[in-house]
């Protein structure tokens, strides 16, 4: 029953956290810039703006266009609470694997691109090519990194690798450092951040993200932006869950989800303030430099699932 | 039971004769069509049957055939379970191909092979010695060839049919050398015989080879691919399906049947190379599925794929199980067995789209296609579903069979030899390339065909399918979607192959609908997972209800406020696999060339891209040639004289009993 309850809470909290994340990658990456920036609260304010506005489609959209960013904002809503946070007490905790959850962030990705696709417009194509190939290029590298979290703990569900690791079962180890950094670069070209996209861009030729989305206005353009936001949330929750699982609670007892929740909270702060560190320190790659990035995430990947393989075998 | 498939089976072949009498009326072709469908489902339901039951084998010796051996039938378990995969599909095909008919100017040619073409592929699940196989096999081919011909009008049909003969005929060759190495010189073909046979170490090595070369070249896996996608193309639509989602099971059905049940336990290595040819198709395969235009080649290159995925089952199921890790043999089998009823099921539903599609619109070109959604609704929600099944996605079928899948090759045991377990890493590479591609693939042919803006003045005027050529489609979709949330339906069916085959059952693994692997605690729950995206999905309408309320305004596109009405300014198909094309570029020797006037100069510049299966220039055309060239020589034994016929006969009779008495 408490499965139950927590799911929700874990639902209700990375709703209502998402927005919050991104308003501080952005005032980080201001004050670091020499701005003073806007609020972190400002990512809630635009997307209640976004919700009064009228949203305005064009003439030959079809009802795919209106339907893809509720399935991706609903897909990724599912997907941000499957990953354990504060607690491992979760009621769908067992339904999806890693790799269910690949698949689950491929669906919402899927619909995005048809949604790009819909109205027939130049931008909403080269957006929808580029962002499938970036998938397709970072989805072997998620795998070679779960390959390895799966050979070190012996089972691609979240669950097992939090508690595996928990327990104590992996020390400092250069496979699992290696899979960390492989996560951490497909994170970034996932959600479309600096080297491989640029979140802020004003520049239409260099959009990736941002011009298949082009289009939409008004309600869908909020359920693609909290749909964007969430899928920020996933990948830091992912990489807190699975390389610094500490914190999360394993018993029900007040203390243990104080801890969890505190501990997530801070993993998340610090992820943000990471994430926009290095994001003002490097500059956007050309589109198809995006290749070397992606192919140095799947060989470091592949390393560490060898690394460890061998370690195993000697 | 197995008398009632029989009884089918006549039915199919009368059926086929009246179609050569009665291929002129419209009428009577669709009613041939529509008894050949209700057959097929007859067939389904009884394989489906069998299975649930858990009756006993079942035999049969019919006396024709050979004199001494007659012709050995059987259903087994594996048998029961590829009689639903192919008649399953082939049902729905049927019907679609009785609603095509007035669409299909070429039915005299078609109408009589069509209910052959599934006799024979029926024939090839229950034959039980290895004269009835090879026979049944090579009716298989030569009536899929005949159908490939219905258009022989175009040079194309006829130079893919030629191949399509050509590689049959090897294959068939080298099934028929792989049986006649595990008979041995004892002379008896029947399957139960060669099963008790067990084939010494290099000969078990070379029945393992011939049986991929020949099953393996009709399932399409690489090398061997390049006829494929041309023949499968080729053919008419409902053929195409059946070509495209139920031969290629078939031959995989040759394959488990050789590799697993006649030819004994084989190293492991065999296991580990299918595994990794599966992988190399997958990836492969996608890659010119990508750049294809004409929608029907780009399906047949992902059948090239989704093959290789049931290898990569297949194969891993093979070297567990050599390996002596049946629990994950069982993973493995139930894979490869589970993705081979899925791609039937799904890639039979995209060629039927296809063909409903090409009737609306005239043209299966996706440049000249484009915003058919709002004209044919219906079929787009088909459409869509066999995308999102065939690109892996979830709630559909495809995901559970790749999610095994992967299991299989995360499952990496401890105790495997050390250079499979190093091998499965890069497995893994390349499936979840081939599932990304996919997804890219099939975003790229639904979206250039159902959305955007109209290419072409046919798709424009395109006016939607009747319901005859619509609901087919759909209704497979509903089987994707039904065995996706409930992955039981299809374990219940494939679990007692597994048992016949002596690997222990994978049904422990499931706790109500989801699957649950015990031992590693990972699992997938679909139902559970569309129950919370249904609530979720729920209260984010109502809280937009409530929260945004005003109604959309429809106005011009805003395209970064430079629209542009004409809908050569859309990306199209080939602009869309541009990326990938450049970073794969190497792999397909594509060429592009950019012809670009110098100033002033006032021509029109040109861009041309032009790529070729660099495997079909290795290997095919010296294959092709060599066979023409032979052929070329033999012409002469045509137009012998009777004497010169008579000596040649006396000769061979000669040497015949010159090796009895040297092998006696």
């Amino acid at each position: 029953m408490s499965g139950v309850l927590f799911q929700l809470v874990q639902f209700a909290l990375v709703l209502a956290l998402a927005p919050l994340l991104t308003g501080i990658v952005r005032k980080v990456k201001a004050r670091l810039n020499g701005r003073i920036g806007a609020s972190p609260l400002q990512p809630y304010r635009d997307l209640a703006r976004l919700l009064r506005k009228q949203p305005v489609a064009a003439e030959g959209a079809s009802p795919l266009f209106f339907a893809s960013p509720l399935a991706a904002f609903v897909i990724l809503w599912l997907a941000a609470g499957l990953v354990p946070s504060f607690t491992t007490d979760l009621a769908l905790a067992g339904s999806a694997d890693l790799i269910a959850l690949v698949a689950l962030l491929a669906a919402a990705r899927f619909a995005t691109a048809l949604g790009g696709l819909d109205v027939g417009t130049a931008f909403g194509g080269i957006g929808a090519s580029r962002d499938m190939m970036l998938a397709a290029l970072a989805e072997p590298a998620m795998l070679m990194v779960i390959v390895t979290l799966a050979l070190v703990a012996g089972s691609t569900s979240l669950l097992r690798i939090v508690g595996f690791v928990v327990g104590g079962g992996v020390g400092v180890e250069i496979s699992m450092s290696l899979a960390l950094i492989a996560l951490l670069m497909v994170a970034i070209a996932e959600n479309g951040r600096i080297p491989i996209d640029n979140p802020a861009t004003h520049l239409e030729l260099t959009m990736v993200h941002e011009a298949m989305v082009l289009e939409y206005s008004g309600r869908q353009l909020a359920l693609i932006e909290g749909a964007q936001m969430l899928k920020l949330l996933l990948y830091l929750s992912l990489v807190g869950a699975v390389f610094a699982p500490w914190t999360i609670a394993f018993e029900d007892t007040p203390d243990a989800l104080m801890v969890g929740l505190i501990g997530y909270a801070g993993k998340l702060a610090l992820g943000a303030v990471g994430l926009g560190l290095f994001e003002v320190t490097i500059a956007k790659m050309r589109v198809f430099r995006a290749t070397e990035f992606l192919g140095g995430a799947l060989l470091l990947g592949l390393l560490a699932a060898i690394f460890r393989l061998i370690a195993e075998t000697v | 039971m197995l008398a009632l498939i029989v009884g089918a089976l006549g039915a199919l072949l009368a059926l086929g004769v009246a179609g050569l009498a009665g291929a002129r009326h419209a009428s009577i072709g669709r009613s041939i069509y529509g008894v050949a469908a209700t057959v097929s489902a007859g067939l389904a339901v009884l394989g489906a049957s069998r299975l649930t039951s858990g009756a006993a084998d079942e035999t049969l010796i019919l006396p024709i055939g050979l004199p001494w051996l007659g012709c050995h039938l059987r259903l087994d378990a594996l048998s029961a379970f590829f009689l639903v995969v192919v008649h399953a599909p082939a049902s729905a095909i049927g019907a679609f191909a009785a609603g095509y008919v007035t669409h299909e100017p070429a039915q005299p040619r078609i109408l009589p092979a069509y209910p052959v073409f599934v006799a024979a592929m029926t024939a090839v699940l229950i034959a039980d010695d290895a004269y009835a196989f090879l026979l049944a096999w090579e009716l298989m081919s030569l009536a899929s060839w005949v159908l490939v011909l219905a258009h022989h009008e175009e040079s194309d049909t006829r130079s893919a049919a030629w191949l399509y003969l050509v590689i049959a005929t090897l294959g068939t060759v080298c099934l028929m050398a792989a049986l006649g190495v595990l008979a041995g010189g004892a002379g008896d073909y029947a399957f139960a015989s060669l099963r008790g046979a067990r084939p010494a170490p290099l000969a078990g090595a070379l029945v393992a080879l011939l049986a991929l070369l020949g099953a393996g070249s009709k399932a399409g896996l690489m090398p061997l691919h390049a006829w494929l996608p041309p023949a499968h193309a080729a053919a008419p639509t409902p053929v195409s399906a059946l070509m495209s989602g139920v031969m290629t099971k078939v031959a995989l059905y040759g394959l488990v049947r050789i590799l697993f049940d006649l030819a004994g336990p084989l190293p492991w290595g065999w296991g580990a190379a299918i595994a990794m040819v599966g992988g190399a198709s997958a990836v492969l395969g996608l890659l010119y599925a990508l750049l294809q235009t004409d929608i029907k080649r780009l399906l047949a290159y992902s059948t090239v794929e989704n093959i290789g995925i049931a290898a990569i089952g297949i194969g891993l199921a093979l070297g567990f199980r050599a390996s002596g890790q049946s629990a994950l043999a069982a993973l493995a089998l139930t894979a490869g067995l589970l993705h081979a009823l899925n791609h039937a099921l799904f890639k039979s539903l995209l060629f039927l789209g296809t063909g409903a599609l090409a009737a609306a619109t005239g043209t299966r070109d996706l440049e000249r296609l484009g915003g058919l959604i709002g004209r044919m609704p219906a079929l787009a929600l088909a459409m869509l579903a066999g995308a999102a099944a065939i690109a892996g996605l979830p709630p559909f079928n495809g995901f559970v069979s790749e999610w095994l899948t992967f299991q299989a090759i995360l499952a990496s045991p401890p105790a495997a030899q050390a250079s499979l377990r190093l091998g499965l890493p890069l497995l893994g590479v390349l499936l979840a390339l081939a599932a990304a591609l996919a997804a890219v693939c099939f975003v790229r042919a639904f979206g250039i065909a159902f959305l955007g803006r109209a290419r072409s003045p046919q798709a424009a005027a395109a006016h939607a399918p009747e319901a005859a050529l619509v609901w087919p489609p759909l209704a497979l979709g509903a089987a994707c979607l039904l065995l996706g949330l409930v992955p039981a339906l299809g374990i219940a069916l494939s679990d007692p192959v597994l048992r016949a085959l002596g690997v222990p059952a994978f049904a422990g693994a499931l706790v109500g609908p989801a699957i649950q692997l015990g031992d590693n605690g990972a699992g997938y729950n679909a139902i559970g997972l569309a129950v919370a995206a249904g609530l979720l999905g729920l209260l984010t309408v109502v809280a937009l209800h409530r929260l945004s309320p005003l109604t959309e305004r429809r106005g011009a596109p805003w395209d970064c406020g430079f629209p542009d009405a004409d809908p050569a300014t859309q990306y199209t198909g080939s602009s869309f696999s541009q990326p990938l094309r450049r970073v794969f570029g190497p792999l397909f020797a594509v060429r592009e060339r950019v012809d670009m006037p110098a100033p002033l100069e006032r021509r029109a510049a040109g861009f041309a891209v032009s790529l070729r299966d660099p495997l079909w220039i290795a290997l095919y055309r010296p294959v092709a040639r060599l066979v023409e060239m032979l052929a070329g020589r033999l012409n002469v034994v045509q137009f012998l004289t009777i004497r010169r016929y008579l000596s040649l006969t006396f000769g061979v009779l000669v040497l015949l009993m010159v090796l009895v008495v040297i092998g006696a």
